[in-house]
């Protein structure tokens, strides 16, 4: 493997986005607020998108398929992130915190 | 690349710090205690990639990246973090089943780490023989309004959806009390 010429390499570019997967699942198992679940989700997004892109730009015959994929990923995160928080806020007037440990009104 | 040797070095360069920035990102956003910080490592994180998408020809790509990621969602979790004071509680008596969740997270993280690793050196990515577009913005315009127009549609239905949603899930309760 070249490091001089690492960047036009696929190899990389998939490592560093299994490792992205791998941090926020990590993370998604290991917070214990909210918030930090959804910057973990996060992170998880920003995985997907890197894998999508080395392959698009390395193996697919139409570059610009990958990069709408991309983009609509990124929409997606945007509206999955204002639906969340929304979500969040309505928790933390209901209960006055946003432990999840606290939000467990239905179990009995 | 071009024909200045000392060229190829500089990129390489700017290539590995790219990468250093995501990994040293992604490392702060999910082991930080305070959650601010946390906030902090995800938008060092999209710098990274969005440097990472310029060295993959999709200066397009790396633009939103950080109009969206960095200028909208890191934004939009810091006023959530002022307006809800979500971090966490000191650590009670509950120490040893924090190491074990930890210690198990650490486990299955590595776990799926190294083995998408593995599958993804293990296989063979073959380069496209011929290429249909150059992936160029212009490229991308054309897709997103002929092969890909009802997708674009949908997208804008479901931030249409995701906006009154979060209006209607966040209004009640808003009265000073």
């Amino acid at each position: 493997m070249n490091l001089l010429h690492a960047y036009d390499q696929v190899d990389i570019y998939l490592v560093l986005a299994a490792f992205l997967l791998a941090t926020g699942v990590f993370g998604l198992i290991r917070r214990r607020t909210l918030i930090g679940m959804l910057i973990s989700g996060e992170l998880i997004f920003s995985a997907a998108s890197l894998n999508f892109m080395a392959l698009n730009h390395f193996a697919a015959p139409d570059p610009a398929a990958g990069q709408i994929f991309v983009l609509f990923i990124m929409g997606l995160a945007a509206a999955e992130v204002a639906i969340a928080l929304s979500i969040i806020i309505a928790v933390y007037r209901n209960y006055r915190s946003i432990n999840p440990r606290n939000l467990s009104e239905l179990n009995s | 690349m071009s024909s200045l040797p000392i060229a190829e070095y500089i990129a390489a360069v700017i290539f590995f710090f790219c990468v250093a920035t995501t990994v040293v990102g992604a490392l702060i956003a999910v082991l930080a205690t305070r959650i601010i910080r946390s906030v902090c490592g995800l938008m060092i994180c999209c710098l990274g990639i969005a440097g990472l998408y310029y060295f993959l020809h999709s200066p397009f790509l790396a633009l939103m990246e950080i109009l969206i990621y960095i200028g909208a969602v890191c934004v939009t979790i810091m006023f959530t973090v002022m307006l809800a004071e979500p971090d966490e509680p000191a650590c009670e008596k509950a120490r040893g089943a924090a190491v074990l969740w930890g210690a198990a997270a650490l486990a299955v993280g590595a776990a799926i780490c190294w083995g998408l690793s593995r599958l993804s050196l293990a296989g063979k990515w073959t380069p496209a023989v011929t290429l249909v577009n150059d992936g160029s913005v212009e490229a991308i315009g054309v897709s997103l309004l002929t092969t890909y127009s009802m997708a674009f549609e949908l997208i804008s239905l479901v931030l249409l959806v995701a906006i009154i949603g979060a209006l209607v899930i966040a209004r009640p309760g808003r009265r000073q009390s």
